[in-house]
Order: C-alpha cells, then structure tokens, then sequence
C-alpha cells in the first residue's frame, strides 16, 4: 500500500499514513505526466543533435573542429 | 553563542517506501529555513524529479534551473504549480547510491513573495551518466511557509531516504 510521511513540526512526531484513492490517482497522473515529459525531453535533445550534426555537414567540420572554433 | 542553526526535525523513509515526505506546523520562529534532501526513488530510469510544494499550493511558482545531465548542461523553467527542478536516482543507477539536494528559503515566514534556491547532485557510479543542477526559484505568495511537501515524481522514495528541516536565526 502506497503511503505518505507527514511530519508535524511543532510535535516531532512522524505518521505514515495510506494514501487515498484520490491520491492515488493524482500520483499515477502525475507520474504520466513526467514520463511524457522525459520523452518530450528526449526528443527536443535528439532534434537539437540532429540539427547541429545537419550544420556541421554544411560546414564540412566535425564537431571537435566546431569546438575549437567556439572555444 | 546563540544556537542559530537547529534542526527543527528529520525523517527517515521505512523499508515501505514513500511517495511523499511532507513538513507541517513548520513553526515561524526562524530567519530563513534549510532543508537537506538524501534520496533515491523506485523510478526505473536513471532520474525522475521531486515535486516540491509551499503550503500545499498548487500556483504561482517561477524559477529556473542549470543543469549538467550527461555531458550536456542546458536549463529549464519551472512547472508553475509545483517546483520541480531537483532530480533523484532511480533504479538504473549504481545500487545504494543516493541523491544530495540542498533547499534554501530565506525570510520564509515574511509577508514579501519567498525566493529559495536549490542545488543537487545525483550519485552514481559511472563515466557519463551524472546529474547535477542549481535552481533560483520564486513562490509568488505573501504567505508564510508552514509547510513544505516533497513527492517522488514517479514511484515512491525508497527505505533510508532522509529530510532534515532546520531552522536559521540571524542572532
């Protein structure tokens, strides 16, 4: 069973407690939302290579070349 | 001397695990506030990310984010209804290891909107995959904090994932 650490400062005192079906849902969400994320991010990255490796072909430069003109 | 740094309290994840730790009745007796983050999650990549929230508000956060993933550094935004710019260890990295993260909050019980900064470095052991990010972040919000919630982005935190919150006092 999934469960959450609450913490109440003024005590100290530490409860773990079920979370609900309601909280449950919002964390499975949750978790699709960053598993789209991370795939958006994969993508973006690919892209962005894509598109540096299409201008150094342009160039006829390789990217250590690129490094040392940008350096 | 006056004691200015305490630790206001700590929590240690069972062998359970959590799928959020959250700090309450946070007293506004101190300065600024410093929350020292030892966690790794059952995520089945390399890293997911913590959600962070004040006051279980779901708006008005801004900030942004540097990061080092990989060999590539880059930056981000924050989501805008919760803070998630930390990442944390999941089960593709090496066994046991953990992720550092450091929250800082000054003036957090002030009426003026609350800044904070975070920094973090993922562990593992291995020649290319790394993580590492420093974060400026804003919580548009004249509220004192009284509470602050983390949450594993995807599963849960694991068994000896570690929150301290301490309190600071300028004298």
């Amino acid at each position: 069973m999934a469960t959450k650490l609450v913490v109440d400062c003024s005590t100290g005192a530490v409860e773990e407690i079920e979370l609900t079906a309601e909280e449950i849902a919002e964390m499975e969400l949750a978790a699709q939302q960053a598993e789209e994320q991370k795939a958006r991010e994969e993508e973006e990255k690919a892209a962005k290579e894509a598109a540096r490796a299409e201008i150094l072909a342009k160039l006829g430069l390789t990217a250590e070349e690129a490094a040392v003109l940008l350096g | 001397m006056a004691t200015t740094y305490e630790a206001i309290a700590t929590v240690t994840v069972g062998a359970g695990g959590a799928s959020s730790i959250d700090f309450t009745s946070i007293p506004a007796t101190y300065t600024d506030l410093n929350v020292l983050l030892c966690t790794r999650s059952t995520d089945t990549g390399l890293r997911t990310d913590i959600k962070m929230t004040f006051n279980g508000s779901s708006s008005s956060y801004s900030g942004r984010e540097v990061r080092g993933a990989d060999g590539t550094v880059s930056s981000t935004t924050s989501n805008t209804t919760y803070v998630d710019m930390w990442r944390i260890n999941g089960t593709s990295t090496t066994a046991s290891t953990f992720t550092n993260h450091s929250l800082y909050i000054p003036n957090y019980a002030s009426s003026n909107n609350k800044s904070f900064s975070i920094d973090d470095v993922l562990e593992n052991n291995s020649t290319s995959s790394f993580y590492l990010g420093f974060a400026a972040g804003l919580w548009s919000n004249s509220s004192a904090i009284n509470q602050i919630t983390f949450t594993c982005g995807t599963g849960n935190f694991v068994q000896h994932s570690t929150a301290t919150l301490y309190g600071i006092k300028n004298s």
